[in-house]
């Protein structure tokens, strides 16, 4: 399990690395005025959830083990491959709702992190903290987005973390955010006005930043296609918690 | 001078003369009138089907889907369908699986496919215009990306993009009614939207006008993509998308049906001769417009840019990306139709090749076959007759002589050469390198053999002064021929060297194999 983890309310948790904030340029700006956000220092955990805390999870909390909540919450394929308890498995935790991954770091005291926070410790390669215009780190990412997930998911921090000392943010699993359809308008996406639309075909290109970053369309796209019930096979979480003010 | 017709007379087979409900009831309003008709004696003219337009079947003038609902028949490239054979619209129910899987484009080489239903193109769809279509979505659970369908029959907006937009392992439903006929493209439409066509999410759907298209013998669906891979073309492995090279639309591949060789041999079409055959042709794209041929055929007709129309006697038809053609030939003289993009370095040095076998008896009268094997020299072959001849006899007889070499070389050079290296030898200062007097040229008659036989391209210094130029190969020379040239060459104008033997020529053509390709 992950590096110097501590108990809290029966769970094991990961780590949490400080990320100092900085800023940012988001693919779709929520404000075209704005294009450059400021983030704020946090606290993000240095690996996503595994199975074997996940398991901790719902023997602590059983409204949340497979095939109880309801299906507001989580969809069919909510903990679909969940066999039996393994708190020693360090494979990622996938199939898991938004919701349930809110429950799961709001019983760690912490909470799901922001797509500004993801973002940008997500532009960090293990060399650099910013490596958004590195084209071989971007190709590397695309790689990986563009491989079919037919392999079982091997453990976390197999690979090399990155520049902030956080492991993977890219190559193993997609992650939920706070706020992942914060692109789109509020409201059922599906049914949504220009702004949905504007995010289909070439337009999409219209309003992005850089539209060479196909990475960062792809994980736009990705989120976009979600609602807060779904899971997926190669979907997983991992929580962040706020910088204590002094 | 005849008379002329009376100007406000139509006759029956205008065009106008088939129109739907409500050019019909504008006619008759007129004819109440007084006016002249245009309705065709009903007994002696066929039933012409009626043609609706877009908006007369969004207000219900083709009537309700009758019947119950259909599985529609989804088919895999290069099948289609059957004609649906219907004669008023009907429910249809369309369930398409979006697949991402590693598949071979070429020998040896890998690549990771996002498919609509598992094929590159993906399946084909057809369906009548007034149809009403339930169209189903699946996202494949083990798919790393989310997908959705731009399907150009839809009006509406995205052409369904926005309601199909599916994550892994869900599906998705929207409906619609099929107003417009012809033949459309459907695609991926998520962000980014070139890279998911790049990878293959393209195919067709076919939207037949009420009485169907006329009836052919064989039917094939065939559509161009252009591939964009880290390797160079043919570099083996499993091979990842280019980014870069996608947006400068510079191809490593340009493919019938998502692969090399995926039309050819024991894959290619078949037909027999006689039949008609019609070809839904489709280009996916992502960048590059197609110029479809079929070598060694006229398209009796083709429905360009897939809509109602239909131009006939056409050679290359041009396809956009995101649009389609129908193209129709009869099959006159068996044999093999190679099928191309006529922007030949994608067919030759990219894969645009695809095959089309005619098995059946000869028809000597549409194509005789081979019936005479000459040297065709043009203008510039006068008199090359007679020392040619004298040279091959001498050859056969055993007692060539160094003269009658020169002399039969001189006539082949004429023809073959002159046109670069110009009569004089002395080429183009710049451009094609000098053989009189030329130093690279004396210095070794082995290299000068494999020149002429496999084509010099690069970089070559000739008499101090640098060329960077293309000569093609000269497979079309026979031994004799090769030789009698380059002992002219290295006998003439000031140049002294011995004769070049054809079994020299035989002996470095064996040594230096070409690759495939390079002579055709």
């Amino acid at each position: 399990m992950g590096a110097g983890q501590t108990i809290a309310a029966g769970l094991a948790l990961t780590a949490l690395v400080e990320i100092p904030g900085g800023t940012y340029r988001p693919l779709y700006p929520a404000d075209p005025e704005q294009p450059v956000v400021e983030v704020a220092p946090f606290l993000l955990e240095a690996h996503p959830v595994t199975v074997g805390q996940y398991a901790t999870f719902v023997r602590v909390q059983p409204r949340w083990a497979p095939g109880v909540p309801p299906a507001v919450l989580a969809d069919r394929g909510y903990l679909g491959a969940w066999k039996v308890n393994r708190p020693a498995d360090d494979r990622p935790v996938t199939e898991v709702s938004w919701y349930a991954a809110r429950a799961y770091c709001a019983a760690a005291g912490r909470r799901l992190p922001t797509e500004d926070e993801w973002e940008l410790v997500a532009r960090a390669s293990p060399t650099q903290r910013d490596a958004s215009a590195d084209p071989a780190w971007l190709a590397e990412i695309l790689a990986w987005y563009s491989a079919p997930a037919t392999a079982p998911l091997g453990p976390v921090r197999a690979g090399r973390n990155n520049a902030w000392g956080v492991w993977d943010m890219h190559g193993l699993v997609w992650e939920w955010v706070e706020d992942f359809n914060n692109a789109l308008v509020a409201g059922d996406a599906r049914e949504g006005g220009e702004e949905d639309k504007a995010r289909f075909c070439g337009v999409g290109a219209i309003s992005a930043q850089d539209v060479r970053d196909y990475a960062n369309f792809m994980r736009v796209a990705w989120r976009s296609s979600l609602r807060g019930e779904m899971t997926t096979r190669t979907l997983g979480f991992r929580c962040a918690a706020d910088l204590e003010t002094p | 001078m005849p008379p002329r017709p009376p100007t406000v007379r139509r006759t029956s087979s205008a065009p106008r003369a088939r129109r739907g409900a409500l050019s019909l009831s504008a006619a008759l309003l007129l004819a109440s009138c007084g006016a002249p008709t245009s309705k065709a004696p009903a007994a002696t003219t066929p039933a012409e089907p009626t043609i609706y337009t877009a908006a007369e079947v969004a207000a219900g003038a083709m009537g309700a889907p009758q019947g119950a609902p259909i599985q529609a028949v989804l088919t895999a490239p290069p099948l289609v369908p059957p004609p649906t054979n219907r004669t008023a619209p009907a429910n249809v129910v369309v369930n398409l699986e979006v697949v991402e899987k590693t598949m071979p484009i070429s020998e040896g080489v890998d690549y990771t496919f996002w498919t609509f239903g598992g094929t590159v193109p993906g399946s084909f769809i057809r369906i009548r215009q007034g149809d009403h279509v339930e169209f189903h979505l699946q996202n494949h659970p083990d798919n790393k990306m989310p997908h959705n369908i731009d399907l150009h029959a839809v009006t509406g907006p995205g052409g369904g993009a926005a309601s199909s937009f599916t994550a892994p392992g869900h599906a998705s439903q929207f409906s619609f009614q099929a107003l417009n006929p012809g033949l459309y493209v459907y695609h991926c439409a998520t962000a980014p939207v070139g890279m998911h066509v790049a990878n293959g999410m393209y195919g067709l759907i076919l939207v037949e006008p009420p009485g169907g298209l006329p009836p052919v013998d064989r039917e094939y669906y065939v559509m161009q993509g252009d591939w964009y891979t880290v390797g160079k073309y043919r570099e083996k492995g499993l091979q990842p998308f280019d980014m870069q090279k996608a947006i400068e639309e510079n191809a490593t591949y340009v493919v019938f049906n998502g692969a090399e060789g995926a039309l050819v041999g024991d894959n290619a079409l078949q037909a027999k001769v006689g039949e008609r055959v019609r070809i839904y042709v489709g280009n996916g794209g992502p960048n590059l417009v197609s110029s479809f041929h079929v070598i060694g055929e006229i398209f009796d007709k083709v429905y360009f840019e897939g809509g109602d129309r239909f131009q006939t006697n056409v050679q290359t038809t041009m396809i956009p990306a995101g649009g389609s053609a129908i193209v129709e030939y009869i099959v006159e003289a068996p044999g093999t139709y190679v099928l191309v993009d006529h922007s030949l370095f994608r067919a030759f040095n990219k894969g645009a090749v695809g095959m089309m076998k005619v098995t059946g008896g000869d028809n000597l009268v549409v194509y005789s076959g081979k019936e005479v094997d000459s040297v065709y020299l043009a203008d510039k072959a006068a008199a090359t007759g007679a020392p040619v001849a004298a040279a091959t006899a001498a050859t056969a007889a055993g007692a060539l002589t160094l003269d009658q070499q020169i002399a039969a070389g001189e006539r082949l050079f004429a023809g073959t050469c002159s046109t670069c290296h110009q009569a004089d030898g002395k080429g183009l200062a710049g451009v094609f390198p000098p053989l009189a007097g030329s130093d690279w040229l004396m210095a070794d008659a082995r290299r000068s053999v494999g020149v002429v036989l496999n084509g010099l391209s690069g970089p070559v210094t000739v008499n101090d002064q640098p060329y960077n130029s293309v000569m093609p190969p000269m497979s079309q020379l026979n031994d004799d021929e090769v030789a009698h040239i380059l002992t002219y060459v290295r006998n003439s104008w000031g140049n002294k060297g011995d004769a070049v033997s054809p079994a020299m020529v035989a002996e470095v053509r064996k040594e230096t194999p070409r690759s495939v390709g390079a002579a055709h």
